[in-house]
């Protein structure tokens, strides 16, 4: 039997659905124990959602003021005094947990897994490279603890109807303060959330404006759909960097993907392979999107989203 | 401050269809145009700013790769960079060995600040600045859009899944940059050929001590499944259909 330790990602009062993914990836790997470990400060309630989360067998709770913001500094020192008794440390691969996880796995002196896609066996995982143009079978060594993160677009989240076993747990280790938590700025999230959408309506730079942006938003909200953008669209200033969808921003797998005048880079096809359906609406017949598009439609985005709202 | 200390990967230039090799031992990249991870580029550009903003007196860029990266480190310097340590390496060695070695470079060169990409685009690993910091016992400020720096901190504006998250951290400090921290500057051809007679130093990777094998292989590389085709209609009626076809709106 082997113990995989999953890190929790949340916001303080909320488990982040990336968690529930990371389960379902760590739950791939025959004959395991999973154990949840929430980081936090008054983190019961969190603690409380990980334990609903079925196969999660005990979730540990390490509650301490310097743990209410998530600094890597802070809490990789934690982690890696924890995770010594397991054989696998395993965190999400968002922000989060691309920040936090290289510096677990220096603490322990493990090269890092990252962005599983696929188990394919106990000590071996599928992960994209080159932005997703090739798939690479990482193999690592027995003996040899695997500290890794899950690209979570490859997963879906394993249901809730468990109530695991709660735990305390506290470290002794030496905690930094060479990094201090600011602030967070974050647009009011009115729109579902990008990499949980079920439906989610994109634009790039051929929506041309801010201004203009309003229309895709319009749509978005009749639909219930999340709204994304390409680099383009972010670099131009139209809307802001958490919305943009690709290699370097959010890789996101709803079951529909409609694509308003973006042209496609593999950058930014990167980000939406997974998606179940892609539309594509780009006036230039020529773009890459329509390469990777289920369906296709060439013409002006400026008429086809007025009408489509209409008609829905 | 006094130095400011880049790392620069040597990739496959972003613009590349990359394909894998039929017997799935790699990627092909014999003849293949090669750069300076898009990433690093802008982490130079950024500490060449701040060299020129008075606020630091030295850029030295560090490679790790064949003696060929001497051509990425040349570019470096011809971009401003003031001197290139050239850390010759023929094997591939993982992220944490980077750091390692990377490490080392930092002891002898005490820089205030190291900046360097978030990620390659080969591997796009996204772990040797975390790792470089973790070992180095420093702060890390990852996926920077924004940094300013006043006395001995440096307040940075990271780019995360909620928005832009503010942290400051105490100097020493690793850096790693996001794409729209700033836009590179293009190499000009006096600059090319000031670059040649900036300092270039090589050293082996051996003399560093540092163990250069992994314990995380790669094993076959596959070429990813490709979508199924698609097809195109001409209008929205017709998109519609489809769509309500396949109960997705």
């Amino acid at each position: 039997m082997s113990h995989v330790l999953i890190i929790a990602e949340h916001d303080g009062s909320q488990l982040n659905s990336a968690t529930a993914k990371t389960i379902n990836c760590a739950a791939g790997i025959d004959n395991t124990e999973l154990h949840v470990l929430v980081l936090g400060s008054g983190c019961d309630a969190i603690a409380q959602q990980a334990a609903e989360i079925a196969g999660v067998a005990k979730v540990l709770v390490a509650d301490r003021n310097e743990n209410a913001v998530p600094l890597a500094a802070v809490l990789a020192p934690q982690i890696a005094e924890i995770a010594a008794a397991y054989d696998y440390v395993f965190g999400p691969s968002t922000t989060f947990g691309k920040d936090l996880m290289p510096a677990v796995a220096a603490l322990l002196d493990v090269e890092q897994v990252s962005d599983i896609m696929e188990v394919t066996g106990p000590r071996s995982f599928k992960r994209p490279v080159y932005a997703g143009n090739a798939i690479l079978n990482a193999e690592v060594a027995e003996g040899t603890k695997v500290v890794a993160t899950v690209r979570t677009a490859s997963y879906k989240a394993v249901p809730t109807g468990n109530s695991a076993h709660i735990e305390a747990i506290s470290s002794t280790a030496a905690l930094p303060s060479h990094t201090r938590y600011v602030e967070l700025q974050s647009e009011a999230a009115e729109r579902p959330d990008l990499q949980t959408a079920k439906l989610v309506i994109s634009g790039g730079r051929g929506v041309g404006s801010k201004e203009n942006f309003d229309i895709v938003y319009k749509l978005a909200d009749k639909l219930g759909a999340g709204v994304g953008a390409s680099r383009a669209a972010v670099d131009a200033g139209y809307v802001s960097n958490d919305m943009q969808v690709g290699q370097t921003g959010k890789i996101i797998a709803p079951d529909l993907y409609m694509a308003f005048g973006i042209s496609g880079a593999i950058q930014h096809l990167t980000g939406i392979k997974d998606a179940g359906t892609i539309v594509a609406i780009n006036n230039d017949p020529e773009a890459a999107i329509f390469e990777i598009a289920d369906i296709g439609l060439v013409g002006d985005l400026f008429e086809i989203i007025p009408e489509l709202e209409q008609k829905l | 401050m006094k130095t400011i200390m880049v790392c620069l990967k040597r990739v496959v230039d972003y613009n590349v269809r990359i394909r894998v090799k039929p017997d799935g031992s790699g990627v092909v990249t014999d003849g293949v145009k090669m750069s300076i991870n898009p990433f690093d580029e802008i982490a130079l550009e950024e500490a060449l700013r701040i060299k020129e903003r008075g606020e630091a007196e030295d850029v030295v860029v560090v490679s790790i790769g064949p003696a060929d990266i001497q051509q990425q480190l040349r570019t470096g310097l011809a971009m401003g960079a003031d001197r290139a340590v050239l850390i010759e390496c023929n094997e591939d060695i993982s992220s944490l060995t980077a750091a390692k070695v990377l490490l080392k470079c930092a002891e002898k060169e005490a820089p205030d600040l190291i900046v360097l990409g978030k990620q390659a685009i080969d591997d796009d690993c996204n772990q040797t600045g975390q790792m470089l910091a973790t070992l180095w016992g420093r702060p890390q400020a990852t996926f920077a859009s924004k940094l300013e720096l006043s006395g001995n901190v440096a307040k940075v504006t990271r780019e995360v899944d909620a928005g832009l998250e503010v942290i400051e951290v105490d100097l020493p400090a690793v850096i790693t940059t996001d794409l729209r921290l700033n836009e590179p500057r293009y190499v000009k051809l006096p600059d090319i050929m000031k670059a040649k007679k900036k300092q270039l130093e090589s050293v082996a990777i051996a003399d560093f001590g540092v163990e250069l094998s992994s314990k995380v292989t790669a094993g076959n590389w596959e070429t990813p499944a490709s979508r199924a085709k698609g097809i195109m209609v001409n209008d929205v009626d017709a998109l519609l259909s489809v769509l309500k076809e396949k109960d997705l709106v």
